[in-house]
Order: C-alpha cells, then structure tokens, then sequence
C-alpha cells in the first residue's frame, strides 16, 4: 500500500477506536503504531504526549502530527492528522443532523459507562507498559509520584508540571550527571 | 466570510488550548457568548455527544459547533481550523528535536520528562476512573452529611468490569486482542446490564 495512504487510513482507523480524550488514544496507538507498524517506539511515545500537553493544541492531535512528522516529514505529519480527524467529522456531522438528542438515550449512556470502564482498564494497561521504558531509577519514580500527586490531588496545571520536570531532568541529568539507569548503561 | 471567520475562531481555539479537549471547553464558551453562536445549553450537549462518540474530544467538539453554524463545509472548516495551529507548532518542535537529538541537554530534559509525562497520563485515567467507577460522581445522590460505608461508594460492577479488562488485557490468552475489541464488550456489557 501506498505509505501516505498507510499513513492516513491507520490514523482514521485510530479516530474511530478512540473514545474520550487523547489519553483514551495510548491504548490504540500502542498496538498500532508501536506494535503493529514500527513507526515509533514506547519511550518515543511518552516524549509525544510530554510535549503534547504542554504545547498549543489538542493532545491527540498533537501526537498524530509528531507520528507523522517522524515517519514521512511534513506531508506525513498533515496526513496523519487529517486521518484522525477524518472519522470526527462524518461521524458527529452524521450525529448533527439526524439525531439531536444522542447522548440523552439511555441505551447511549449505559454504552458509555462500560465504554469508560474499558478506557480505564487500558489506560492503566498502558501505563504499566510505559512505566516499564520510562521509570527505570529511583529519581523517575519520584517524578512520577510527585506528578501524580501534584496533578491528580493538588490539581497543578500539567504545562507547570512537564516544564518543572524539565528542569529537573536537566539538574539531575545533565549538571549532576546522575546515571539514567536502564539498558544503555 | 463566514467560513474564514469560523476558520479564524477555530484556529485561536487550537494554539490557546493546551491539553485535552476539556481544555476547549472555556475557549468554546467564550465563543458562544461572543457571537452569538450557540448559547451555553447547546454547548452542553455539545459534549455530551462529543464524549460519547468516537474520536478525540476536543475534534468532535469543533466538528460538532461547526456544523451547527454552517452545516457541512462548517463542521469541516471548523476542524481544519483546530488542527492548523498543531500542525505548524508540532512541526517545528519536531524538526527542531530531530536537529537535537545527539545533544546531551535535550537527552537529561527528556528524561526528566519521561516519567513525568507517564504520571500525567495515570492521572488522566484515574480523572476517568473516578467518574466511572465511584457512585457519588456518577449521578448517584448521596445525601451532604450522610456516612457512606467505603464499600458503597464503588459502583462495583463498573469496578469488575474494568479490574477484569486489565488483567485480561495485560496477562491472559486475550492480550493480543485489539484494544477496540475490550471497549466493544465493555459497550455491550453496560448495555446488558444497565451501567
């Protein structure tokens, strides 16, 4: 096939398994781009989202055109960002014009229960599966756990949170020299 | 004009919303209140829809506004115009990262970064789990005031449900299954029984 036309058909079909935000995205994108194609790596995935969040734009977006870019440069990071919005556009313009009241049905709203049931369930999945690649040393597990704590109780702005750990990372890493830990080493 | 107005407003949405597409929500807002669009109430249901249909949030919601204010090349436009701001920003970032990829700098920030950005994303799911698998926030009333055993504040179901979709998805015979396939069962469970 045509690797432009890979391109975009995969992140169509990525479009339409997502419900939820970019997050509800990880699961699939592990399995396709990760496990299936090769286009990107877990720890390329995490970089993704780490920027992702706290650049303009949406987060599912954002990694699409990232994908993309580091795939087939710029005509690969338009299209795989116009392959995950393809199956939004027919799909709610679909919703728009023929049933109005949707989210009101009770068959839609017990769907939805069990659909973020799943999402949980492969979310964490997928952050077992990150963990693995990204919190490799005692200093990670502290910036995991800190982050946590601070996005998910304190409720700090992710933006602050990404730029900080940033800067730590610089600090421990790159003035202390601390090890990274992991299979390089 | 009004198609390049759309654009315009759809575009600020995707370069001042930083995050999910919850973080739209406002931008929208403010929006609707501005020109006249659509009222808060319709918004509403705007998300509801948005986070009940397949595909990012955040996309749903401009294909969504858009085709309220100009039907089809609206929903289109309005799109175009959320993902135009990604698509410049992401691309310089990117081509800057691959320019720096050897650099030390940018190797310790990112490893800084790493587990940061993992803790985000179990943050996201645990923002997800607590709407889904605990009763106060799910709709269910319980009364100010009222002690509530810890074991009735779980919609406990929901919390098999989503406790056996992990271990199934993770260890079992069934790991090599299409996440899709787990979300379209867990859709006909809460169908089956009444989530």
């Amino acid at each position: 096939m045509n690797i432009y036309l890979d391109l975009f058909l995969t992140f169509a079909k990525m479009g339409v398994c997502t419900f939820g935000g970019g997050y509800a995205m990880l699961p699939i994108l592990q399995r396709e781009v990760v496990e299936k194609k090769g286009w990107a790596t877990d720890e390329e995935l995490t970089d993704y989202y780490a920027v992702g969040q706290c650049t303009p734009g949406i987060i599912a977006v954002n990694t699409a055109t990232f994908i993309g870019f580091k795939y087939k440069g710029i005509p690969g990071g338009i299209l795989a960002t116009l392959g995950v919005v393809f199956p939004s556009v027919v799909i709610i313009t679909a919703i728009a014009a023929f049933i109005s009241n949707f989210a009101q049905y009770p068959l839609a709203r017990h769907a939805l229960v069990g659909i973020n049931a799943a999402v949980v369930a492969l979310i964490a999945s997928s952050v077992v599966k990150l963990g693995k690649s990204s919190l490799k040393n005692a200093a990670s597990l502290v910036i995991f756990l800190a982050v946590l704590v601070l996005g998910f109780w304190v409720g700090i702005s992710p933006v602050i949170l990404i730029v900080a750990a940033g800067v730590v990372g610089y600090v421990l890493y790159g003035l202390m020299k601390l090890p990274k830990g992991g299979k390089k080493q | 004009m009004n198609l390049l107005l759309l654009f315009y407003e759809f575009a600020k949405v995707g370069l001042f919303a930083v995050g999910g597409g919850l973080a739209t929500i406002p931008f929208l807002q403010d929006m609707g209140s501005r020109t006249g669009w659509f009222t808060d109430a319709q918004l509403t249901t705007m998300i509801a829809v948005s986070e009940s249909t397949p595909g990012p949030m955040g996309v749903n919601m401009a294909t969504y506004v858009g085709y309220e204010i100009s039907g089809i090349p609206g929903a289109v436009i309005a799109t175009l115009g959320l993902i135009f701001p990604s698509i410049v920003v992401i691309i310089i970032i990117a081509g800057f990262l691959q320019k720096f990829r050897q650099s030390k700098t940018v190797d310790a920030i990112f490893c800084g970064l790493r587990p940061a950005s993992t803790a985000l994303i179990a943050s996201a799911g645990l923002s997800v789990a607590a709407s889904v698998l605990m009763f106060h926030q799910s709709g269910h009333e319980i009364a100010p005031g009222q002690a509530v055993p810890v074991i009735q504040l779980f919609h406990w179901p929901v919390v098999i449900l989503a406790a056996a979709i992990f271990v199934a998805a993770k260890w079992g015979p069934l790991k090599k299954l299409h996440p899709v396939v787990f979300i379209a069962f867990a859709a006909v469970m809460g169908i089956v029984f009444q989530f």
